[in-house]
């Protein structure tokens, strides 16, 4: 007859104003550094933040954040562990240090099993960090939340930004509402990407040079909002907050 | 407490689809609930028998286990879960998300991670009866 999981999603997210799912047709462009960096930009604005890991067979947010530890609390559902003062949940908490490979109707149970019971409370932001691709995640993610909007992750690479372009495709197909597309790693001059994304009808909101230390700063949040990567990502941020900027 | 959060899901599930079918009052509701979600059944009884308001207030709510069986995608191999074998912190892992069964078990015949859970997860309402 009916998952009754499912009807209850959106009822979760009822207080969280915003839902950012930070995506990207490729791995490897940045996506979950973005989106950790993001969420620590905006709940260091005052906002309050919360973070999803939804890449569940490669989660990397917690080392991106230095998370030894996913403390999450049981209390009519799942209350999601506070770090960095985001509120912040991924599928370490249950799968520690594990290999989980999953196949896509496994993924959407996961993910309607978490939806479903963690409480997320009043949020401005929720940012969630999205497997790369346009499969189950990507669908499930569109499907099942409501007020969802994408942010798009490219690198200037013409290979990273085919899929981008197919990801930005499927959106406008299915009326998802698009943040814009960044342009990260980026290492010479060259107006390619934000030139196809404009075509595309979809805002281009900055690049972000390659930054060779931002590897020294993972797993250490104070030396992250340090870099150029973070003071970039700033600017960009703000034309996340406020739209119309 | 997790029971709890499955049990607004359910309630709210059966509000609504109630309220399509156009009942006055809800009768009976059957639910199965797979073995690996690992629901402790008299904390969900307990949290459906307080939740249920309105016209469910009268309700019976029947809930089945279902028992969860596993095939091997590389070998073909069929099994049933069995928790004895797992440690305590593993239970509490599958008991939040069933899917994490991947990280903690394994083909007893060829040890590959590549199964299929044929039945025994998730949740689901079989039937809602009522008066119109």
């Amino acid at each position: 007859m009916a998952d009754p999981r499912i009807g209850i999603i959106n009822k979760r997210l009822e207080k969280v104003k915003r839902v950012i799912a930070v995506s990207s047709g490729k791995g490897g462009v940045g996506k979950s550094l973005v989106a950790s960096t993001l969420a620590l930009i905006l709940s260091k604005e005052n906002y309050d933040v919360g973070l999803f890991d939804a890449d569940f067979t490669s989660p990397s947010t917690h080392l991106i954040l230095g998370i030894k530890e996913i403390k999450t609390e049981e209390e009519r559902g799942i209350v999601p562990a506070k770090v960095h003062g985001l509120k912040y949940m991924s599928i370490v908490a249950f799968s520690r240090e594990k290999v989980l490979p999953l196949r896509g109707a496994d993924f959407s149970n996961a993910l309607i099993e978490l939806f479903s019971t963690i409480l997320w409370g009043d949020l401005d932001f929720l940012i969630i960090d999205m497997p790369p691709g346009i499969s189950d995640a990507t669908l499930d993610i569109i499907r099942l939340v409501r007020k969802i909007e994408f942010l798009v992750v490219s690198t200037p690479s013409p290979l990273a930004f085919e899929t981008v372009e197919k990801l930005l495709s499927l959106l406008k197909e299915l009326k998802v509402p698009v943040n814009g597309v960044v342009e990260n790693m980026k290492v010479k001059e060259g107006l390619f990407v934000k030139r196809k994304v404009e075509e595309a009808g979809v805002k281009f909101l900055g690049e972000i040079p390659f930054d060779p230390e931002i590897e020294n700063a993972l797993g250490n949040v104070n030396a992250l909002f340090k870099t150029d990567f973070a003071r970039k990502l700033g600017e960009i941020a703000s034309k996340i907050i406020s739209p119309s900027v | 407490m997790h029971e709890w959060a499955l049990a607004e899901a359910i309630i709210s599930s059966v509000s609504e689809i109630a309220g399509k079918e156009g009942l006055v009052e809800v009768r009976e509701v059957k639910i199965k609930v797979g073995e690996l979600q690992q629901v402790e059944l008299d904390v969900l009884e307990f949290a459906l028998s307080e939740l249920k308001t309105g016209i469910i207030k009268n309700a019976e709510f029947v809930i089945e286990t279902v028992e969860a069986k596993l095939k091997c995608r590389v070998c073909g191999q069929k099994w049933s879960f069995s928790k004895n074998k797992l440690n305590a912190e593993s239970i509490e892992a599958i008991h939040f998300v069933p899917e994490v069964i991947y990280a903690y078990i394994k083909c007893p015949a060829c040890g590959s991670p590549d199964f299929e859970i044929l039945e025994g997860r998730g949740i689901w309402l079989e039937s809602i009866k009522g008066v119109k």
